[in-house]
């Protein structure tokens, strides 16, 4: 029968209440936000099969496979070195190990830059997976992390040997390795999480974060010594430089895994920075993604 | 206004659902020029990048479990959107969408990852519909035996890429049909299936409804949808022309595109 013929029948509900004396719930709405966390924890499986997946397509192709996990950070170690260590000659008298100092910097940095490019792109690249399939949205910035911190421990094992090549001791400080990891991996998956979200909405930003990347990059003291800060800098510029995450999270690995190393904070001032950049960013990137899931389907 | 049967279930309940949908990169030509952008910008009119499609207007119907509904109209009529609503995977702007349990989409663009072999996948989707990682292992022989890609030699273990179109709707069908739906949604997925996998995925969506669930199949094979739902609904451009018993909805969709 045609819809329109058809009067309301005699229960005189409304759709709405027939729902609910059923228990349907409505598909936008938004869980909780425990119930959001209990449903990603659930999805961990799919979490961890989507980016061995996803590693395993993009070496696919390739004829050495996974080696390019370990191959591509000597690679950029090498080309850091020769122009700035070499033809450049940036080593001052501060740096004593300029190349063990100069490839933590730039393994550290390199990690926070493909979670950011990875991260915004992460919710609109995935449109079509995300219009076919339930699941939490929150999978794939967490996937690209995971993808990351998996070429991240890749790139500390081909760091460590560096380290040890050009002569550093095994000391306990490197126990802190882990936790600056941590860190590291918690304040990068809630950059991720902002940036899908921000770039599912605002497309132009793809355009402008090379541009940002790499303001940070200059300011995170990768390619040269720290003190080039400390020296040339002070007031509210110094505090600015000061306060960058990825400066502290760099500078905390320089320390534990080098000797005479040259910091711009005291070590402790160094991991209150590391754990609360670690838990706001990560917080606030979680609860501004929560907020848009039942959006990221409309494109 | 929509007839409400109280003595029976419903399952999903839609009411006078609104979708509209943003298309980035829609330019038309000689728009593409910075200065034209520039203008749209300064004069604020809506960039030609961006284009809304407002796809669904106003639609209400109710299905009870048990039911197999079939969907149909003609391209572009409205029909897998109304199909990604009910799956929560699209948000309505106006109205709402109300659903028991979680309604699964099989659909022809569900993306399944080219790279990896058939298996892999496999167990790639079972884990996306949020099975453990034991039940999807023992359920992957099991669909690749009923997606029946293993015929023709041991395809299950090749990359997608290398299947034919055929083939991946069948496995996509396979790895969907694999669970238990409260409510399934099934966009043209048997279209390009052969005859006997044809017949064979017919009887799986009748077991898949004895179990009390609810279908709903998007096709263009009217025999299809004849031999499946005993109930249909006629979209057409985001509205619903008819809603009733199958045979009186498609003579009458037979009348009018024979026009």
């Amino acid at each position: 029968m045609p819809q329109t013929a058809v009067a309301d029948s005699g229960t005189g509900i409304s759709l709405k209440e027939f729902a609910a004396r059923h228990g349907l719930h409505s598909a936008a709405a938004l869980p909780s936000l425990p119930a959001y966390l209990r449903e990603i924890w659930a999805y961990r499986h799919f979490i961890r099969a989507y980016s061995g997946a996803r590693i395993t397509s993009t070496f696919g192709q390739t004829r050495l496979g996974t080696i390019w996990q370990v191959l591509t950070p000597i690679l950029n170690a090498a080309v850091y070195y020769v122009i700035f260590g070499v033809l450049l000659n940036t080593k001052g008298g501060d740096v004593s190990n300029f190349i063990a100092y100069l490839c933590t910097g730039v393994f550290l940095f390199g990690f926070t830059q493909v979670v950011v490019s990875g991260g915004i792109n992460s919710v609109h690249a995935n449109l079509g997976l995300i219009r076919a399939l339930h699941f939490p949205r929150a999978a794939l910035p967490i996937s690209i992390v995971a993808i990351e911190l998996r070429n991240m421990v890749a790139s500390m094992s081909v760091l460590i040997i560096i380290v040890l090549a050009t002569g550093e001791p095994i000391t306990l400080e490197w126990l802190f390795v882990l936790p600056i990891l941590l860190c590291l991996s918690l304040f990068n998956c809630g950059l991720a999480l902002f940036g899908a979200r921000l770039g599912s909405k605002l497309t132009d930003i793809r355009q402008l974060v090379p541009f940002f990347i790499r303001v940070w990059m200059y300011g995170s003291a990768v390619l040269y010594p720290v003190q080039r800060f400390t020296d040339h800098l002070h007031g509210w510029k110094l505090a600015l430089v000061e306060a960058n995450p990825m400066l502290v999270y760099i500078e905390l690995m320089r320390h534990s895994l080098m000797e005479n190393v040259k910091l711009a904070s005291p070590p402790t001032q160094l991991w209150i920075e590391a754990i609360a950049w670690a838990t706001v960013m990560f917080s606030v990137g979680f609860i501004y993604f929560w907020r848009g899931e039942k959006g990221y389907g409309r494109g | 206004m929509v007839e409400i049967d109280p003595t029976r279930t419903p399952t999903v309940i839609v009411d006078d659902a609104h979708i509209i949908y943003r298309v980035h990169g829609a330019q038309a030509a000689g728009s593409g020029s910075p200065l034209a952008s520039f203008k749209r910008l300064v004069t604020r009119t809506n960039p030609a990048q961006v284009r809304e499609v407002h796809a669904i207007k106003g639609v209400s119907f109710v299905a009870y479990k048990g039911e197999a509904i079939g969907m149909v109209g003609s391209n572009g009529s409205g029909k897998s959107t109304m199909l990604r609503a009910v799956a929560g995977l699209m948000p309505a702007d106006r109205g709402a969408v109300y659903a028991s349990g979680q309604p699964s989409l099989l659909g022809v663009n569900a993306v399944l990852m080219n790279d990896l072999p058939g298996e892999r996948n496999v167990l790639l989707g079972c884990l996306a519909m949020g099975m453990s990682p034991a039940e999807a292992k023992a359920k992957v022989p099991e669909i690749i035996e009923f997606s029946g890609i293993n015929e023709r030699g041991d395809f299950s273990s090749l990359p997608m890429r290398t299947y034919s179109s055929g083939m991946s709707a069948r496995l996509r069908f396979a790895i969907s049909a694999a669970k238990k739906h409260d409510v399934l949604l099934i966009d043209e997925a048997l279209a390009t299936g052969d005859s006997k996998f044809r017949r064979r995925s017919e009887q799986r969506i009748r077991d898949l409804r004895a179990e009390a669930g609810t279908v709903f199949l998007v096709s263009h094979s009217e025999s299809t949808i004849q031999e499946t739902c005993e109930r249909s609904i006629w979209l057409e451009s985001g509205l619903i022309r008819a809603d009733g018993p199958t045979e009186d909805v498609l003579k009458e969709y037979g009348a009018y595109m024979r026009k």
